[in-house]
């Protein structure tokens, strides 16, 4: 399938979730394998295409 | 009545008894994200449960709605309209798909010798004829079962009945995950292209190369609705389920949290001097934690004052049974307080864990 297109992903405090721009719309993406928002940033990340922010 | 003919029920009355269909929303009746969309790019545009997928943007531009046209017995169907022609190349596909959790499909027994048939059986209408593909997929495993049907008639609904073999080869894993899908193709290059179909092979095959590529008229329609797949060799009549009871079982993947009146709570807060905590719980446990997000703003309405038009720092602490809104700036009056929307009638908490 297409990819999903993810801009400017960032840790929520204590690291508690991501917070990313997803297919246009902003999600809270919490740190689960099963979610299918997060392994597709974990998928983007690990192949070098995606850098996660350190949260504030 | 006699005892021995309440226990002369046959195998056949047995296969007619209710949860037998597979599906969820098969009859497209829960429309939670919007009942229509113009252009939405794929995904989960609309209905409940089913996705527009696509390989190298082969879908291009077009509208789904929730249409009333149906065949007898059915009020709804899912109807996708083409805009503009999107010419399928060897690498680009179209295909509406519906995922099974892993959990809900171990009756089917793969990957042993005891694999069972399915059978599935939709009502289609479309303003193409010709032949179209439809495969189950065990993503997991890479393998792919190809069938194809016939629309005969144009702007007519059809009913069709595919029968798929069970995959003695492949198990699929006992989870929450994706495991096996179905695929009802639109269009598909010849990448997605195979010869050999009903039996189960490896790789990423769709359909056929008598496929009818949807994608490459303007205006074209297709439309379905009454989808089932269960056990066996024969299709059943469709196991029409009530509104509620598909509703349910749609929320276990994606929950719009809205209310219908402005001082309806949603969840608690506890608001500090710099900071608020909220929590918000689902009315259905999720599948996974689900990803969230808020349209709008929030509402805390507080024994010391209201607190209105909040946009939380973030949702985090997000699980299968609820998130927690919170805020990490501003000025407030410590108390305790509930959470509603600032405006109910367009704002709202989205929780999607689909598969």
């Amino acid at each position: 399938m297409d990819n999903i297109a993810i801009l400017s992903p960032k840790y929520l405090e204590n690291n508690s979730g991501i917070k990313a721009t997803i297919d246009g719309v902003e999600m809270s993406v919490p740190l689960d394998p099963s979610n299918r928002h997060y392994a597709e940033i974990m998928r983007q990340v690990d192949a070098g295409t995606l850098t996660i922010q350190e949260a504030d | 009545m006699a005892l021995s003919k309440i226990q002369s029920n046959s195998y056949e009355d047995t296969a007619v008894h209710g949860q037998r269909n597979l599906i969820i929303n098969g009859a497209m009746q829960v429309f939670q994200r919007a009942t229509s969309a113009t252009n939405p790019g794929g995904g989960y545009d609309t209905v409940d449960r089913f996705r527009s997928s696509q390989n190298n943007s082969g879908l291009g531009n077009y509208n789904a709605e929730q249409s009333t046209d149906a065949p007898s017995g059915f009020a709804s169907s899912y109807k996708l309209t083409k805009s503009g022609v999107t010419s399928q190349t060897s690498t680009t596909s179209a295909f509406i798909q519906y995922f099974f959790e892993g959990q809900d499909v171990q009756q089917l027994q793969y990957g042993s010798s005891s694999a069972k048939k399915v059978t599935l059986s939709f009502y289609v209408k479309s303003s193409l004829t010709g032949t179209w593909g439809v495969a189950l997929q065990d993503g997991e495993a890479g393998k792919h079962n190809v069938q194809t049907y016939t629309i005969s008639s144009a702007n007519t609904w059809e009913y069709k009945t595919i029968t798929f073999d069970g995959d003695t080869a492949a198990s699929i894993a006992n989870d929450n995950s994706a495991e096996l899908d179905v695929q009802f193709v639109l269009g598909a290059g010849s990448d997605y292209q195979t010869a050999t179909t009903g039996s189960w092979q490896s790789g990423d095959k769709k359909t056929t190369s008598s496929q009818t590529q949807w994608p490459e008229t303007d205006g074209a329609t297709w439309q379905i609705t009454g989808v089932q797949l269960e056990l066996g060799e024969t299709a059943t009549t469709f196991e029409h389920r009530s509104y509620a009871d598909e509703f349910a079982r749609c929320q276990r993947y994606f929950e719009r949290i809205q209310t219908d009146g402005a001082g309806t709570p949603i969840g608690y807060c506890s608001v500090r001097t710099g900071s608020w905590y909220g929590g918000v719980p689902f009315l259905i446990e999720k599948r996974s934690a689900p990803s969230v997000t808020l349209n709008g703003s929030l509402f805390l309405a507080g024994i010391y004052g209201d607190i209105s038009s909040q946009t939380p720092t973030g949702i985090n602490e997000i699980s299968k049974r609820g998130c927690r809104p919170y805020k990490t700036s501003g000025s407030y009056t410590a108390q305790g307080s509930f959470i509603a929307f600032q405006t109910p009638a367009s704002h709202y908490i989205d929780a999607d864990a689909e598969l």
